[in-house]
């Protein structure tokens, strides 16, 4: 079975990244540096650090939405944990969704570093005033979401983390490596998953091809609004945070796919996509951005049941949760008498 | 169990720890903590591998899970129950009664197992035995929690165990004095009464199971009947 082409290569700039990281802290600047001039080396900022209201700000707002994403994303794949069609296959997915429950926790932990609490970032999700990624409004129909999910989604989700792992943050920049690390693994699996349907019998075939065809255009969606509407982008790119643009690396993600989906034997759902000689890239159809404008709001096919099924939760767990502090509260008396 | 452990006794756990897996899925994305999310699905994981390796013992694991009709498993009733009073209902104090009664029962039969000559069975014991014991402790430590924990958690823990503890019977056949001696000092520390064993339902080992199996099963293997033959 083929690999993902072109998945290595991110790997690779992962492993750079690690490498970058633990040369930087080798040649850590005097303590006394101040916020622009350990930007302006290329050093980490660590949570103790200096560092303006809006750069804390900003960054707990994305590593907030980072985290909410991994838990609300558990809900679309875990759809088909109880009927994934073998053993073999459920044991992955399940042990999937359970690395994104973990990716939710450090991520969570990292944002902690900055000041905010668990139970307020809880809330935030909760109550909507954080969001999480639109991908996760749109439903899994069949089991090939699965499959997709993991080529396109995670595919997206590793273009768009990978220059994350040299995020100028150095909590964020050290949980991205490892969360790339298993989101690659993951995206290596579902690309498997989907390439044994799309050689597989012809109404398995069919429901491989009517997944990338749903799932396509909220992947390209993924990367955010255009360059030229993005709000935060500017000041991000000069704190780096973020770099390189929404638009850039929803091109690289285009160029990947194109070969994979050869491979596979799966047509993407564009019939404007074509390789542009000139530019050295391809040309492709640009997702709805009024559609994903409204899926941020809340009006996506799956937003209010994402929410209601995430504070269901919650409140059903609230009894569990009193219970844990109160014997906690209790034995922490035993050992002080 | 004997020496050498029976297909028929590797088929029924192999059934136990599958059916228990599907049952334990349920709770991802739905437990009291991320915490506990991450360690149920943990534990689900466990008992699919187990599952896996002991169905393979015996025949094609996925012919057995997928192929089989109700009446063919050989899971004992504790396992197909619903983790709440009545079906669809998830409750935590349920949830840990039950893996408590189950991860203990299995720690018996895997040490066993593990103990017997047959060589494969042995190595799957082996490593079932250590999955099983960290089983055991997490609902243990759960069940002084919620024993001892609030008013609400006492009450609930208590009704999921008078619930449960009649399918015990069924679930420790053999290694009963073994499995009270680990289960009755945690009901004990936990301030937990041991409800009475009058009513004693069994049936699961010879196939005639509860009307939750079969819909159990329906989920599980209903995308995999859709397609026979296919490759996944």
């Amino acid at each position: 079975m083929p690999g993902v082409a072109g998945a290595e290569s991110l790997l690779g700039e992962v492993e750079e990244a690690e490498a970058a990281l633990r040369e930087a802290a080798d040649r850590a600047l005097d303590g006394e540096a101040s916020f622009e001039a350990v930007i302006a080396a290329d050093q980490k900022i660590e949570p103790r650090d200096a560092m303006p209201d809006a750069y804390r700000a900003g960054l707990i707002r994305q590593i907030a939405q980072h985290a909410h994403s991994e838990i609300i994303g558990m809900q679309p794949e875990g759809n088909w944990i109880s009927r994934a069609p073998s053993l073999r296959r459920k044991a992955i997915l399940l042990a999937k969704v359970q690395d994104e429950a973990g990716h939710g926790l450090y991520l969570y932990a990292a944002a902690e570093t900055l000041g905010v609490s668990r139970a307020e970032l809880d809330t935030a999700l909760l109550t909507g005033k954080q969001k999480y990624s639109s991908i996760f409004n749109y439903p899994t129909l069949s089991w090939a979401d699965v499959g997709a999910i993991g080529w396109l989604v995670d595919g997206a989700a590793i273009v768009n983390q990978v220059p994350l792992c040299r995020c100028s943050y150095g909590p964020y920049a050290r949980a991205m490596i490892r969360v790339c690390k298993e989101e690659s693994f993951h995206q290596r699996q579902g690309y498997q998953s989907l390439y044994v349907l799309a050689q597989g019998t012809p109404e398995q075939r069919a429901m491989a091809q009517d997944a990338v065809d749903r799932w396509w255009y909220p992947s390209l969606a993924m990367f955010g609004p255009p360059d030229a509407d993005s709000t935060h982008s500017a000041q991000s790119m000069a704190w780096r945070v973020k770099r390189f643009s929404n638009d850039e690396l929803r091109q690289r993600f285009v160029d990947m796919c194109v070969p994979q989906a050869e491979i596979l034997g799966v047509t993407l759902p564009d019939p404007d996509l074509k390789w542009n000689e000139e530019r050295g890239h391809y040309d492709y159809t640009s997702p709805d951005f009024e559609e994903l404008m409204r899926v941020v709001k809340g009006d996506g096919p799956c937003n209010r049941q994402r929410l209601a099924h995430r504070n269901r939760a919650h409140e059903d767990g609230a009894w569990v949760r009193e219970a844990a502090a109160a014997y906690a509260a209790k034995n922490s008396r035993k050992v002080v008498a | 169990m004997s020496e050498v452990a029976t297909e028929v006794e590797l088929l029924g756990l192999g059934d136990d720890a599958l059916i228990a897996a599907q049952r334990l899925a349920e709770w991802v994305s739905r437990a009291p903590t991320l915490e506990e999310d991450v360690a149920l699905a943990n534990i689900a994981l466990d008992q699919l591998g187990a599952a896996r390796m002991l169905l393979a013992a015996v025949g094609d694991e996925d012919e057995l899970a997928y192929r089989r009709d109700d009446h063919q498993f050989r899971n004992c009733l504790l396992a197909e129950l619903p983790l709440g009073p009545g079906r669809g209902d998830l409750d935590f104090g349920w949830t840990m009664s039950w893996l408590l009664m189950l991860s203990a029962a299995q720690l018996l039969r895997y040490t066993d197992l593990a103990g017997g000559s047959d060589e494969q069975a042995a190595a799957i014991g082996a490593k079932a035995v250590k999955e099983s014991t960290y089983h055991l402790d997490h609902a243990r430590q759960w069940m002084l929690r919620l024993g001892g924990g609030t008013e609400e958690s006492q009450r609930r823990v208590q009704q999921g165990l008078d619930g449960l503890w009649p399918y015990g019977h069924e679930l420790t056949e053999g290694i009963r004095d073994r499995w009270l001696a680990i289960v009755e000092p945690v009901l004990a520390e936990a301030g937990l009464k041991r409800p009475d064993d009058r009513w004693r339902p069994g049936g699961g080992r010879d196939g005639r199971h509860t009307e939750h199996l079969s819909y159990l099963l329906a989920e599980m293997q209903s995308l995999h009947r859709a397609h026979p033959g296919a490759q996944w």
